[in-house]
């Protein structure tokens, strides 16, 4: 259903579609179109001219009619090429599914078969197979099966393999499926899709190589003929009569297009990558379309090294344009630690990425505010002034250590290139500042490291590098993306320590974007809290974990189990956080909420300055807090 | 590196046994008598069984396949009937055109291909893309065999640019300036498909990479995106694609039979089809063995390549 | 069937047969990792030989009836391959288990059957637990079909039944694993791995991949299963304050062996090890 819809949506799909049914639909129905008899031969009327009577496309050097000969070559070819593409999707997917669902020595034989059948040039295999069989269209198309049984087999296997690997295969084993009831139900119907797809985007090819076949005079044999032995006639007398050429030549090449368009346009239908409305990889910087009102109102504070106002970044999606974050606002001082804390969704990443404009477009925009860096707002710059910016001003350690840095650069490469050089600063200089930084971060035995490539290292190695790479330039602000999440409780603490050590020792401001709120409580001096999009509290970190004026903040809190205290009640909050795309419009977290009344539910809540201060946006938050005091 | 190299040599070895057990066992189970196709329906009974005992074909099929393999070895691919020659001779003879014409197309493809598969994915849904992206779509549906039709029609007989076929002029040919004449059409013909295919897969792979997250914290450390798009993402999707290179040889090599014919080049293509029409069966099984044997060892090439590519692969 | 001791098991005149016998007859275990080993790797075709690793080097590990295990270990301690071996995904590379006392042969379909009928298990990440291309009925239903084989109506009653005990509505069950959150479908696979009436509940880091709030959802529902007695749980996790909260007696593994063992409250509030305190150090170190 939604694939069609998807396939709808590509006019080039569309236009593939429409050409391969008319196309279709002459083949079929070749019989009964009013023709002249294909093979009748009229030796008087050789080589008739386009337009001639009776003959609308012309005769052949045998005088036959090259129209009928088209429209029938063509449901020949039509008929070999789908004949041949089943044959080979039959063939090689189920070689495929049976050697990654059995893997070990099946996968190794099948395999090595497969690997044979593909050390031979493309063609030369189906020649050598002709060759043997002897020519003929039955033999071209079975040839040219043989040769495609390795695509399909090696892209099922490969799709397969993932599959197979799932945990859902493994809870089918242990509901006591038999092997053929695993493969059949739950490998199948998810390698389905991807077999649908090398099938509709190789059968063109399969055509094409076919009618190859024919051409060479290998294929079909006369008085039988298909769009290639056409082609093949024509060739014999191109120079005195092109169109005899012509004709199959042009017919085999929009054929073929149109079934390209279709299958590129099935595939990109059928990629779970392509289910965004924009799709693709990220631009160099986040777009920014600020409104007339976009721009942050109020005073700039401007001690902060780092002011946001009011940013909103919106997300695309399949039913129309969202915020991910709605008017966040914060400052950051000099020296200072600022925590973002949420779950996933809560948009404390995004946030955090759209303060050097990293968030991804597509699919995100930010559509207002202000980010506010040393003075100059950051969204208003040009391109050039903006990466100048990062990794000077502003710096990043991201998440995941593997995945973060580059596998194919050695280690230092990648850390002289975060160092902007001094004026007159040579090579030389600059590897010595990536050693020290090396150092600083704690990194052992910098020479070594220094030459590694990041799988070389461990988790905890490689993200300090990345720690390195962010300080090179003794930024203002060091921002870091749930930095630890990805490594092991042990290394998580040590690298927790790097950080407390580099506030402590450099007085860089940071922000520390994480999910956990006791790790932000003691790294940070205050504490942001984030609900769907939006800051529900903030205040001094350790004063905000203790006593949280928000609802949400409170539950979150609460439900946490901690280490010493077994028989906590960890009440869980009931329901989950609301989509991009289906938030209330009152409190987002009133559907949640215990204490949700009609007011939460009626409008947009602003936040509220608190006590001593603290922010908080929930408008019972005064009646609560006498409530627990 | 080099243990590496070892590995991916060693791995070679059964794939080229493979190799060799198709190809004979491909000819060896062609229906019908060879000797007698060979022959000719005149033959006696006796020239026939002389031939046969001759070829072999008298014996077990294992004993066959090693006399063939031992023999194939020392460089005895057996004589072509046909052309009353050893198959060796004939086929070293007629590689090096082919050569020739698979390492220009192959060029031309690997040039194009990958310009057109960054520019693509830098200008990702613009109407570079666009544009890109339908030539491309056109260049893998085009038939070579009728492409290269339409260029002799047009810029050799129409125009007169070129010469219409052949591999040099028949008076005062032979230099390379006549060699290069001669070699546009076919090249620029075999090389369309191949160009197309590239372009494709290194779009592809260009978008992967950019999607990832090293390309993000690259852009984060301020970076200038022209290198980030040429040192950080164009060399991890050279990963994806040296290997799709050497796979494209095997196109090319393959694709060479039809350019061949269409331009009368003199190389192993346009052998194997006379050598099938003839029923030449020593002469095609000289011809494919060659072949495969030069597409596996560049298939080893691009391995090795992408292996310096990416220090992961030789761990 | 044969019945748990109506004939010796056949390892019993082993050396160490009569110390296992003891140990039945004080806390009769009901699963029982004996000795067991697994490697990966090694081997293989042409050249790609490398050496074995050792995800698991010679554990014995006693489950007993209604017990709450915990294993806690960091990624590459072995735990989940350990996980794997308990419901016989994996086969020990050497050891063997035992259930109710008699050892398992766990190349013969048989055993297997024997043993997933007593022990199921609960995945990591639901997402990739649950096949996108069927619905979380069917997925529930499966070990119904597979082990116990019930008829249509029987089935469908006992997935209301579960789908109310892990708190989602019956009409849920005809809908597809997209349509679910994280913690949803992290209770529909415990719904699955209860649907066969098993002992056993292995779960390999059931609330790791989820956010707190959610994962609050699944452990509440852990504790209740609990509560409820009769069912053992084996509960592998890398975070000490979750097995803290939910577990009697807990495993420490590193590099594939068991560094400590003993009484949940008891090992994390005093540790004997070295590694565990370094373990609990780095919990507490970062915790307000």
């Amino acid at each position: 259903m939604s694939v069609l819809v998807r396939l709808a949506r590509q006019p080039f799909a569309l236009a593939g579609l429409a050409l391969v049914a008319v196309f279709a639909a002459l083949a079929l129905a070749a019989p009964l179109l009013p023709l002249p008899d294909p093979d009748a031969t009229e030796p008087a009327n050789r080589l008739a001219a386009l337009g001639a009577a009776g003959h609308l496309l012309g005769t052949d050097q045998l005088g036959r009619d090259v129209l009928a000969r088209l429209i029938f070559g063509l449901r020949v070819s039509l008929a070999v090429g789908v004949a041949a593409t089943l044959a080979a999707a039959l063939v090689g997917g189920t070689v495929g599914l049976v050697a990654a669902f059995y893997g070990r020595w099946v996968d190794g034989l099948l395999m090595r078969l497969v690997d044979v059948l593909m050390a031979f040039p493309y063609l030369l295999l189906a020649l050598a197979v002709v060759a043997a069989l002897g020519p003929g269209l039955t033999n071209a198309a079975l040839a040219i099966a043989i040769v495609n049984v390795p695509f399909f087999a090696r892209a099922v296997r490969g799709q397969a393999l993932g599959i197979v690997r799932q945990d859902y295969v493994a809870a089918a084993r242990l509901a006591g499926f038999s092997d053929l009831r695993i493969l059949l139900s739950e490998v199948l119907p998810n390698v389905a899709p991807l077999l649908i797809v090398t099938a509709a985007t190789t059968i063109g090819w399969m055509i094409l190589e076919t009618a190859g076949l024919s051409f060479l005079g290998l294929g079909a044999q006369p008085p039988q003929a298909d769009l290639g032995s056409m082609l093949g006639d024509g060739h014999k007398v191109v120079v005195a009569a092109p169109h005899v050429a012509a004709a199959p030549g042009v017919v085999v090449f929009v054929l073929v297009v149109g079934l390209n368009l279709l299958g590129d346009g099935l595939r990109d239908a059928l990629d779970p990558r392509m289910k965004g409305v924009e799709s693709g990889a990220p631009q160099p910087a986040t777009r920014v379309e600020r409104g007339m009102t976009g721009a942050g109102s109020g005073p700039n504070d401007s001690a902060a090294v780092l002011d946001v106002r009011a940013l909103t970044t919106a997300f695309a999606t399949p039913r129309g344009s969202f915020p991910a974050i709605r008017d966040v606002s914060f400052t950051l001082q000099a020296g200072e630690a600022l925590g973002i804390v949420g779950e996933s969704g809560s948009g404390k990443s995004v946030t955090a990425l759209s303060l050097a404009r990293l968030a991804p477009t597509p699919p995100g925009t930010i559509v207002s505010g202000e980010v506010r860096i040393g003075g100059a707002d950051v969204l208003g710059l040009g391109l050039d002034r903006l990466r100048r910016l990062r990794g000077d001003r502003i710096a990043y350690v991201f998440q995941d250590p593997l995945t973060t840095l580059n596998p194919l650069m050695r280690i230092e490469a990648q850390i002289v290139e975060a160092i902007r050089p001094a004026p007159g600063e040579g090579a030389k200089a600059v590897r010595t500042r990536a050693s020290a930084l090396m150092a600083d971060v704690g990194l052992p035995d910098p020479e070594r490291i220094a030459r590694a490539y990041p799988h070389e290292l461990s988790g905890g190695q490689r993200q300090r590098v990345g720690v390195a790479m962010a300080l090179a330039n003794a930024p203002d602000v060091l921002v870091a993306d749930e930095p630890t999440t990805a490594l092991d409780a042990t290394t998580q603490g040590r690298i927790l320590e790097l950080f407390a050590r580099i506030r402590r020792e450099r007085g860089a401001a940071l922000i520390f974007v994480s999910h956990d709120v006791g790790v932000v409580a003691c790294l940070c001096d205050r504490i942001v809290v984030m609900y769907a999009g939006e800051i529900v509290e903030e205040g001094p970190a350790r004063v905000v974990a203790a006593r949280p004026l928000h609802p949400y903040a409170a539950r979150l809190i609460a439900c946490a189990p901690r280490l010493g205290q077994p028989d906590k009640s960890l009440a869980p909050i009931p329901g989950a956080p609301p989509a991009i795309d289906a938030r209330p419009d009152g409190c987002a977290f009133a559907p949640r909420c215990d204490h949700a009344v009609a007011a939460c539910r009626a409008g947009p809540i602003g936040l509220e300055e608190a006590m001593e201060g603290r922010r908080v946006r929930c408008i019972r938050w005064r009646e609560l807090s006498g409530e627990a005091a | 590196m080099t243990a590496y190299a070892l590995r991916r040599l060693a791995l070679a070895v059964p794939v080229l046994f493979g190799v060799t057990v198709v190809v004979f066992l491909v000819i060896a189970l062609v229906p019908g008598d060879p000797a007698l196709a060979i022959l000719g329906s005149y033959a006696t009974p006796e020239s026939v069984a002389r031939l046969n005992a001759e070829l072999g074909l008298d014996r077990s099929l294992p004993a066959r396949y090693l006399a063939w393999v031992g023999a194939a070895l020392t460089g005895d691919l057996g004589r072509s009937y046909a052309l009353d020659r050893p198959v060796l001779d004939e086929v070293l003879e007629r590689l090096g055109p082919t050569l020739i014409l698979a390492a220009a197309a192959l060029t031309l493809s690997v040039l194009f291909g990958l310009a057109a598969g960054v520019a693509s994915a830098v200008r990702q849904n613009g109407w570079v893309d666009r544009t890109i992206g339908l030539a491309l779509l056109l260049g893998v549906s085009t038939p070579s065999f009728f492409l290269g039709l339409l260029l002799i029609l047009w810029l050799a007989v129409g125009l007169g640019w070129f010469p219409t076929g052949g591999m040099s002029a028949l008076f005062g040919g032979g230099g390379v300036v006549d060699l290069l004449r001669h070699l546009v059409l076919p090249a620029v013909t075999l090389a369309v498909v191949a160009t197309a295919i590239l372009g494709r897969l290194t779009r592809a792979a260009m978008l992967e990479v950019l999607r990832q997250d090293f390309v993000r914290t690259a852009r984060a450390k301020g970076v200038e995106e022209d290198r980030v798009i040429s040192v950080h993402a164009l060399k991890s999707a050279l990963v994806a694609v040296v290997p799709v290179i050497g796979l494209q040889a095997g196109y090319v090599l393959g694709g060479a039979v039809y350019v061949e014919t269409v331009f009368q080049w003199p190389g192993v293509g346009r052998m194997l089809v006379e050598a099938i029409g003839r029923r030449d069966i020593l002469l095609v099984q000289g011809g494919v063995l060659a072949l495969a044997t030069l597409y596996v060892a560049i298939n080893v090439v691009a391995d090795l390549a992408q292996a310096a590519l990416d220090p992961r692969l030789e761990a | 069937m044969r019945l748990p001791g109506d004939s010796p098991p056949p390892h019993a005149e082993e050396p160490k047969g009569g110390r296992r016998v003891e140990a039945r007859a004080a806390s009769s275990p009901l699963l029982e990792a004996r000795a067991v080993t697994r490697r990966f790797g090694g081997g293989g075709w042409f050249g790609t030989k490398r050496p074995a690793l050792v995800a698991v080097d010679n554990v014995s590990l006693p489950l007993g009836p209604g017990e709450t295990l915990g294993i806690v270990g960091e990624s590459g301690s072995g735990k989940s391959t350990l996980a794997r071996m308990l419901v016989g995904l994996l086969q020990p590379s050497a050891g063997d288990l035992a259930l109710d006392g008699e050892a398992l042969d766990l190349g013969r379909g048989a055993d297997r059957r024997r043993l997933q009928r007593r022990a199921q298990m609960v995945f990591q990440d639901p997402a990739s637990a649950m096949n996108p291309r069927k619905t979380v009925g069917a997925s529930v239903e499966a070990p119904m079909i597979g082990l116990k084989g019930w008829d249509a109506p029987r089935r469908k009653a006992r997935v209301a039944e579960l789908f109310a005990r892990v708190g989602l509505a019956p009409e849920h069950a005809a809908r597809h694993p997209h349509e679910f959150s994280g913690g949803q479908l992290q209770r529909i696979g415990i719904a699955r791995a209860l649907s066969a009436d098993p002992r056993i509940v292995v779960l390999d880091e059931p609330v790791s991949a989820l956010d707190v709030s959610v994962q609050a959802q699944v452990l509440a529902l852990l504790r209740e299963l609990r509560a409820g007695g009769g069912l053992s749980l084996v509960f592998v996790s890398h975070d000490l304050a979750v097995v803290e909260a939910l577990c009697d007696r807990v495993v420490v593994m590193r590099r594939g062996r068991v560094v400590e063992e003993g009484a949940c409250r008891a090992v994390l509030s005093a540790p004997r090890e070295d590694y565990t305190r370094e373990l609990i150090q780095a919990a507490r170190r970062f915790a307000a």
